[in-house]
Order: C-alpha cells, then sequence, then structure tokens
C-alpha cells in the first residue's frame, strides 16, 4: 500500500453512516442530515456557527456599552438599560460564547482527529448537547425579551432574589447551557481515555487534547456545583427557603462562595482552550518541536487543579475573614506558575525557529503578548492591599478582558485561521487576514489600556456616569472599540469570503507535524482512510518524513503504512 | 430522529472498511471491538456520577454550614420527620439496589426473564419509596411547614406574616399562649408540641431541596430502568452486550447512595453534645 486510495465517488454503497470515505460536507445532503448528524465534525461547525453568531450579539451589545460611556451622562439609553445591557454582554459573551467556544466547535471538529479517532466515544450526547444549547439559548432569548436582566452576569443575591423575575428564565437558560457544557466536558474525557489510536501515547499526545483534557476535568467538575447554587437560587424565589436571605438567617455570602466555585474554573474552561490552541499555533510556525511538552501539557492539569482552589479571590472585599482572605491571595499566586510555565516554553519555542509569519502566528504572539498583561495584572487583584484599592473598579474590568478577549478571543480567531484550510477545503486570502489582525491588535489595546488606568485612578465598573477627569479615557476607550469591531468584522470576512472565492487547500498548508495534518482535506467522514498508527510525536519535526511536511497541494490523506515502514527503526522521544 | 435512531445499532455492512474482524450488531460503527465501546461506555457513566455528586455536594455543603451554626435548631426541627417511615424507605432503596445488582448478574449469564423481573422489582420498590415519600411530603404541607408559609419569606407571605393567612400551624396546633409571629409551634411526629424557631426554616428548606432533588433522580432512574425493561423484554442484551443493564444499575446504586446520607443527616441528626 504506498498510496492511499482515494475511493471514486459512489465506489462505496453508503451505509446509515453514510460513506466513511466520503468528504464529511459531502456525505450527505440538505438540511436535515446536518440536523441530526452524528459526526464530529458537522456538530463543531454547527457549534461554531451559534457561537459566533452568540460573539456577534454580545459584540452588539459591548459596542452600545462603549457608546453610551462614550461622553458624560446620558448619551443613548438611560441607566436601567445601560444595566439591561452590561448584564446581556456579560451573560451572552460568558455562557454563549466564550465556554462554548473552542472547545465546543474546534475541539469537536479536531480533537477526535488529533488522537486518529473516529469520532467522540458518545456522538449521540455530542449532538443532544448542541441541542440542550439551543434549547438554553432560547431561554435566555426569552428572558431577554420578557424584561430583560440587570443584575451582571454573577446574578448575587440579594439583589437577584429581588429584582425582575426575568432572573429565574435566565438563571434556568444558565443551567440548562451548563449540562450542555457538562455533555461535552464527559464525552471528551471519556474519548481521550478510550479512543485514541495506536501510537497515540499520553507523551505523544497533543497539547491541544491536553488543554481540552483539562477543560473537560473542570467542565465536569466545575459545572454541576453551578447547577445546583442557581437550583437554589430558583427554589429562594419561589420557595422562599432562605439559604441566601439575611432576613431568613440565611447568608448571601454563601452565593458568592457558591457561584466562584462555579465560576472561577470556569474562567480557566474559558482560558486553557486559548493556551491549547496556542501551543499548537507556536509550534507549528516556529517549525520545530515545542519547548517542554510535557511542562505545558502537565500545567493545563494545574490549572484544571489551581482553578478549584482560587475562588476566594473574587471576594476579598465581600466579607471574608483575614485568614481566609491570605490564604486565597497565596493560593492565587500559585496560578502564576503554570502560566509563566506556558508561557516561557513558548517563547522558549520561539526562539531559534524558523518562524512563519502567517496570520494565525499573529495572533499566536499577539496571545503571548496580550495574556502576558492579562495575566501580570492578575498579580495585582491577587494582593490583599492592592486589591481593595483596584477591586470593583476598570481595572479589573480591562484585567479580565485582556485574558477572557486578549487571551482566548485571540487564539480562537488564530485556532480559526488555523484550521479553516482543514475545515472548510478552502484557503483564505492571507493579505486581508492580517490587515483583519493588525485592526484587531491596535483596537483591542486601545480599548483597555486607557481602562488600567481609569480603573487604577478609581473609576468604578458598571457605572452609568462618571467624573470629568475620566473622559478622555472614555473617549480613547470607545474609539478603539470602533477600530476592534473593525478588524472583527474584517477577520469574518476574509474567513467567509474564502468559502465562496477561496483557492482549494492543500493537505498541509503550514507544513505542520501535527496529526491532524496528515489526513485528507477536506476529512473524510471517517477522519482518516486508513486507520491511523502515529509513529511520531506531533512536534517532531526532525522525525517527520518530507511527505509529511510537504504542503501535498492534492490534498491527499499521508500513508501510514509506508511511515510504519520507514521508521521501523526510529526511536520515539 | 429517524436516522438517530437507525444508526444507534448499527453499522451496515456496506461502507465498511473496517478489517478483519466482524462488526456484531450493537457495536458502534466508530469503536474498534465491544471491549472498548464497554470501556468507555462505563467510563462515561462514572464521570457522570461524579457530577451528580458534585451536584449534591453543594447541598450537603450547605447543609454542613448551617447544621454546624444552628445545630440545636437542626435537632428540633429534626423531631418533625418520621423516623420510621425514613427507615422504611432505607430499608426498600437498599433492597432495591440489591435486585438491580442481580439484574446485571442475571443479564450477564443469559438470563433473560430472570432479569426482566429483577427490573420489574427495582421499579416497584421505587414506586413505593415515592409513594412513602408523597405521605410524608403532604403531612409536612399539613403542618405548615414548607418554607414560606408558616416560615414567613418577606418577598412571598407579605400576608402570611401579618396574620390571617399563616398559620394553618399556629390556628391548628398552638394553643393561646402568645407567640412570636416568626415562631412555629406544633406537633412533631412523637407528638410533642414543640416551638420552633424562625431559623427552622433553612432545615425544611435544606429538607424539601435536598430530597426533592433527590426525588427527581428517583423517578429519573425508574424511567432508565423502564426503558432498559423494554429493551429486555424485547430480546437486545445477551452475555456479550448488557451494558444498558450495567448502566442503568450503576445510576440506581448512585440514587441509593444519596439517601443512605440523606437518611441519617436529615432524619437522625442529633443533639450536639
Amino acid at each position: 500500500m504506498a498510496a492511499v486510495d482515494i475511493p471514486v465517488a459512489g465506489g462505496h454503497a453508503a451505509d446509515a453512516h453514510g460513506d466513511p470515505h466520503a468528504n464529511y460536507l459531502k456525505a450527505k445532503r440538505g438540511i436535515g442530515s446536518w440536523l441530526v448528524t452524528l459526526d464530529h465534525k458537522r456538530i463543531g461547525l454547527m457549534y461554531l456557527t451559534m457561537v459566533s453568531l452568540a460573539f456577534l450579539v454580545g459584540g452588539i451589545f459591548a459596542l452600545l456599552l462603549r457608546i453610551e460611556l462614550f461622553s458624560r451622562g446620558k448619551t443613548i439609553v438611560d441607566g436601567e438599560t445601560y444595566n439591561r445591557f452590561f448584564t446581556l454582554h456579560g451573560a451572552i459573551m460568558v455562557f454563549l460564547f466564550i465556554i462554548p467556544s473552542v472547545p465546543a466547535a474546534l475541539g469537536n471538529f479536531f480533537l477526535p482527529i488529533m488522537i486518529g479517532a473516529k469520532d467522540v466515544a458518545f456522538p449521540r450526547l455530542n449532538l443532544l448537547s448542541f441541542y440542550i444549547y439551543l434549547v438554553g439559548l432560547a431561554i435566555l432569548l426569552v428572558s431577554i425579551v420578557s424584561g430583560a436582566v440587570d443584575t451582571g452576569w454573577t446574578f448575587y443575591t440579594p439583589y437577584s432574589v429581588q429584582s425582575s423575575n426575568s432572573v429565574i428564565s435566565m438563571t434556568l437558560g444558565v443551567f440548562v447551557l451548563g449540562f450542555s457544557s457538562i455533555l461535552t466536558g464527559v464525552n471528551f474525557l471519556v474519548t481521550v481515555h478510550t479512543m485514541r489510536a495506536p501510537g497515540c501515547t499520553w507523551a505523544r499526545m497533543p497539547l491541544f487534547v491536553w488543554g481540552m483534557y483539562a477543560t473537560a476535568l473542570m467542565q465536569i467538575l466545575a459545572t454541576p456545583v453551578l447547577a445546583i447554587t442557581l437550583l437554589l437560587l430558583c427554589a429562594e424565589r419561589f420557595f422562599g427557603i432562605g439559604i441566601f436571605d439575611p432576613k431568613l438567617g440565611g447568608d448571601p455570602v454563601l452565593f458568592q462562595h457558591f457561584f466562584w466555585f462555579y465560576s472561577h474554573p470556569a474562567v480557566y474552561i474559558m482560558i486553557v482552550p486559548g493556551m491549547a490552541i496556542n501551543s499548537e499555533l507556536i509550534a507549528t510556525f516556529s517549525r520545530r518541536a515545542i519547548f517542554g511538552q510535557f511542562a505545558i501539557a502537565m500545567s493545563s492539569l494545574g490549572l484544571a487543579l489551581l482553578g478549584f482552589l482560587v475562588w476566594g479571590h473574587h471576594m476579598f472585599a465581600a466579607g471574608m475573614s483575614e485568614f481566609a482572605t491570605m490564604l486565597f491571595s497565596a493560593l492565587t499566586f500559585l496560578v502564576a506558575i503554570p502560566s509563566g510555565v506556558k508561557v516561557f516554553n513558548w517563547t522558549a519555542t520561539i526562539y531559534k525557529g524558523s518562524i512563519l509569519w502567517a496570520s494565525p502566528m499573529l495572533y499566536g504572539m499577539a496571545f503571548i503578548f496580550l495574556f502576558t498583561i492579562g495575566g501580570l495584572t492578575g498579580l495585582f487583584l491577587g494582593t490583599l492591599s492592592v486589591d481593595i484599592h483596584l477591586t470593583d473598579t476598570y481595572f479589573v474590568v480591562a484585567h479580565f478582558h485582556y485574558v477572557m478577549m486578549g487571551g482566548t478571543v485571540i487564539a480562537f480567531l488564530g485556532g480559526l485561521l488555523y484550521w479553516w484550510p482543514k475545515m472548510t477545503g478552502k484557503m483564505h486570502d492571507e493579505r486581508k487576514a492580517k490587515i483583519g489582525f493588525w485592526f484587531v491588535f491596535i483596537g483591542f489595546n486601545t480599548v483597555f489600556i486607557p481602562q488600567f488606568i481609569m480603573g487604577s485612578r478609581g473609576m468604578p465598573r458598571r457605572y452609568y456616569d462618571y467624573l470629568p477627569q475620566f473622559e478622555p479615557f472614555h473617549k480613547v476607550s470607545t474609539v478603539g472599540s470602533w477600530i476592534l469591531a473593525t478588524g472583527l468584522f474584517i477577520t469574518a470576512y476574509t474567513l467567509l469570503e474564502a468559502l465562496w472565492k477561496g483557492k482549494k487547500a492543500p493537505r498541509n498548508p503550514w507544513n505542520s507535524a501535527g496529526y491532524e495534518w496528515l489526513t485528507e482535506t477536506v476529512p473524510p467522514l471517517a477522519n482518516f482512510h486508513q486507520p491511523p498508527v502515529f509513529t511520531r510525536g506531533p512536534y517532531d519535526y526532525h522525525l517527520a518524513t518530507p511527505e509529511e511536511l510537504a504542503t501535498g497541494e492534492d490534498g491527499r490523506e499521508v500513508s501510514f503504512t509506508t511511515q510504519m515502514a520507514a521508521k521501523e527503526s526510529t526511536h520515539p522521544a | 430522529m429517524a436516522n438517530v435512531s437507525e444508526s444507534v445499532h448499527a453499522h451496515g455492512d456496506g461502507g465498511g472498511d473496517h478489517g478483519a474482524h466482524a462488526h456484531p450488531d450493537f457495536l458502534q460503527h466508530h469503536f474498534d471491538t465491544p471491549v472498548q465501546q464497554f470501556n468507555a461506555a462505563k467510563l462515561g457513566m462514572w464521570v457522570f456520577i461524579a457530577t451528580e455528586i458534585l451536584m449534591f455536594g453543594g447541598l450537603f455543603c450547605a447543609y454542613a454550614i448551617w447544621r454546624g451554626l444552628d445545630p440545636r435548631v437542626f435537632d428540633d426541627a429534626h423531631h418533625f420527620l418520621n423516623k420510621i417511615l425514613g427507615a422504611t424507605n432505607t430499608i426498600v432503596l437498599l433492597f432495591s439496589s440489591l435486585t438491580a445488582a442481580l439484574a446485571v448478574r442475571s443479564a450477564q449469564v443469559g438470563k433473560r426473564n430472570l432479569t426482566s423481573l429483577y427490573l420489574i422489582v427495582t421499579i416497584l420498590c421505587a414506586g413505593v419509596f415515592l409513594v412513602v415519600k408523597y405521605f410524608e411530603y403532604s403531612h409536612k404541607f399539613h403542618l405548615g411547614l414548607l418554607p414560606g408559609h408558616c416560615f414567613g419569606h418577606p418577598g412571598l407571605s407579605a400576608a402570611v406574616q401579618n396574620g390571617e393567612e399563616v398559620g394553618t400551624c399556629l390556628r391548628v396546633h398552638a394553643d393561646s399562649a402568645p407567640v412570636m409571629p416568626e415562631w412555629v409551634k406544633a406537633a412533631d411526629e412523637d407528638g410533642h408540641v414543640r416551638l420552633l424557631s424562625p431559623r427552622a426554616n433553612m432545615f425544611f428548606g435544606l429538607y424539601f431541596v435536598m430530597t426533592g432533588l433527590h426525588g427527581l433522580h428517583v423517578i429519573v432512574g425508574m424511567s432508565i430502568l423502564a426503558w432498559v425493561l423494554y429493551k429486555n423484554i424485547k430480546g437486545k442484551f445477551s452475555p456479550a452486550y448488557f451494558t444498558p443493564v450495567d448502566l442503568g444499575a450503576l445510576y440506581w446504586h448512585l440514587v441509593d447512595l444519596v439517601w443512605i446520607y440523606l437518611f441519617p443527616l436529615l432524619y437522625l441528626v442529633g443533639k450536639p453534645e
């Protein structure tokens, strides 16, 4: 078997799943075949569509917020509406966009391919998770239409027990979305444990998969606690059980403890996938084995573990014992270790690498830069005395946007551009992608650097109006939001344009050694034509054959049989 | 949806390029061997059970906090739970766990009718549990121990606090001695009239949420076992493939296990030393 047989159309009779060798986009046709598909790649694309729409809607709310803050006093909306806008911006971005973005869209598509599996372990649960996501989305929409929520995305008691009734539908929606997240997590965890192809050992497993694995662990262990918290919140409103209500002997701070016990790991559910993508980008575009592969993999698990121990740092000013605040502060500083391990290893990988400045790499480099700022400002906030000054100011807003937007969203965009050829079979226009990148990068910094400054000078977050001395900062920040939006629209256009105008993508446009680039572009329904056997790690550029690293203009899969014969004598790292 | 259910079972042989080994009917297309499929399913169920335990964990955590703060109130309040009924339910659930385990065993050795019998007994036990729970709940409702009823919630029951409505419990069970509005006076399960602190609200709140959520799990467990029973009667299982029986029973053990913790914490909780 020197080469892989690309089956001729109609060469195999299609069974219930369609021909496993057919291009997954064309194996079955019609909208109906998408709605009931069990193929992880199609489910990933459907998720991608929905999270992109959510990102658009959340982004529109962000733009409206920035316009309102452009000048003092009322600019476009009144204070009540403003409260609703920032709640919706937060809730939509967190629950509908960032949490499902990387795992459910890109992870769904690439995790099985990158471990050489035919699908995730539970394809039907995968589809179910998508529909549960849609139900959660619908419930959130209902709560928006029925009078909107103004509690902020954190639903703090006692306000959330007293404010409008949409809080219930909103929490119910988030509760349902949590189930979707849990199902994805269970699926990934089991897939990684039981479905790796021969040769894809734990030591060789791609770092993207390691990141997804750590994320899955957090989704599984943290989300149920959010579920019970929101359930208690509903019980509080309907039955008055009083667990969070001081009038009934309850404690509103307990809500914060429960909430952040989920939501701090949730922050890592958002950022670890971004780091996972970035490890792939940095290795591919530096064209060398990633430095400290094992350390990066373990640092993902380290973040997953530490994520459960630091929730109290959201509550330094909420009323905890001094001992508890000191403990949480110390634990928070520990987070710097796995984060630092990643940043230093990426930097060491780039050092003396053969760097290709393609658009995904620009995002990869931006990730390191922006995440480092986001991470280091986190240390300010973890320091007790400094936090008393900075808590609930724009400093916090800027800090988490540097991590969430500057980290996860940047990595998400980089990952999209990186994998777009494999997903769609079309190459995007690199020039437009790079122009889009510079708009995003400059716009993003223009939005949030002023927020760091005004936060450190005492501008409180979530305020509708502000003192005259903050006006220049708000103006710059708002203008930045327009630059950022322009960049995002250019990038979206670049990706969509590729679909109808893009050139046919080769098998391995970035000459990567990664496993996912070995398969055909576009991948067949069963992901590989031959059951893959991996004889080297995904970053072993020194062991990869020229055939594997070649662009592969015809898009055909690399033959694993010849590979194995060629490398019988090599010893895996 | 036809597509979905079709694809459950099988991979036809049409497109198959799965190598030499035969594909049994129950083996899904993306697994290589039945063992791999079984291991994936079993791990998935255990992980799902871990999420369930964490969900209940939040409630147990709340319980630990309030029990730690108000041990005496918890002691007073727990006298309103019927230990006999609680113990009966414990025995019923333990027995049902035994029959669930026996169902797995009989499926493993291919005794289909016996499996059905054990499953039916398990489901019946679950039914008995719910009926007992129904009587317990309705008695609590009657006493007005539902939070928000006697234990006034400012938002829900302003009227309740000010008088007329309040007090099914106050009116029926209280004597004429003046009682602070938030306090509840009622006869407990042993017939002693007790004065319950307004903070007993927390105990009954937790009681209803914890047992309510558990009751929901009993209903879900019954549905799962009923589905497994249906499949078993249709002859879908064999010694080579009985995964759903195994996993259904595993879920049922979780339901049982949660109750094993709820029973002593709620019904038998004692006074502090």
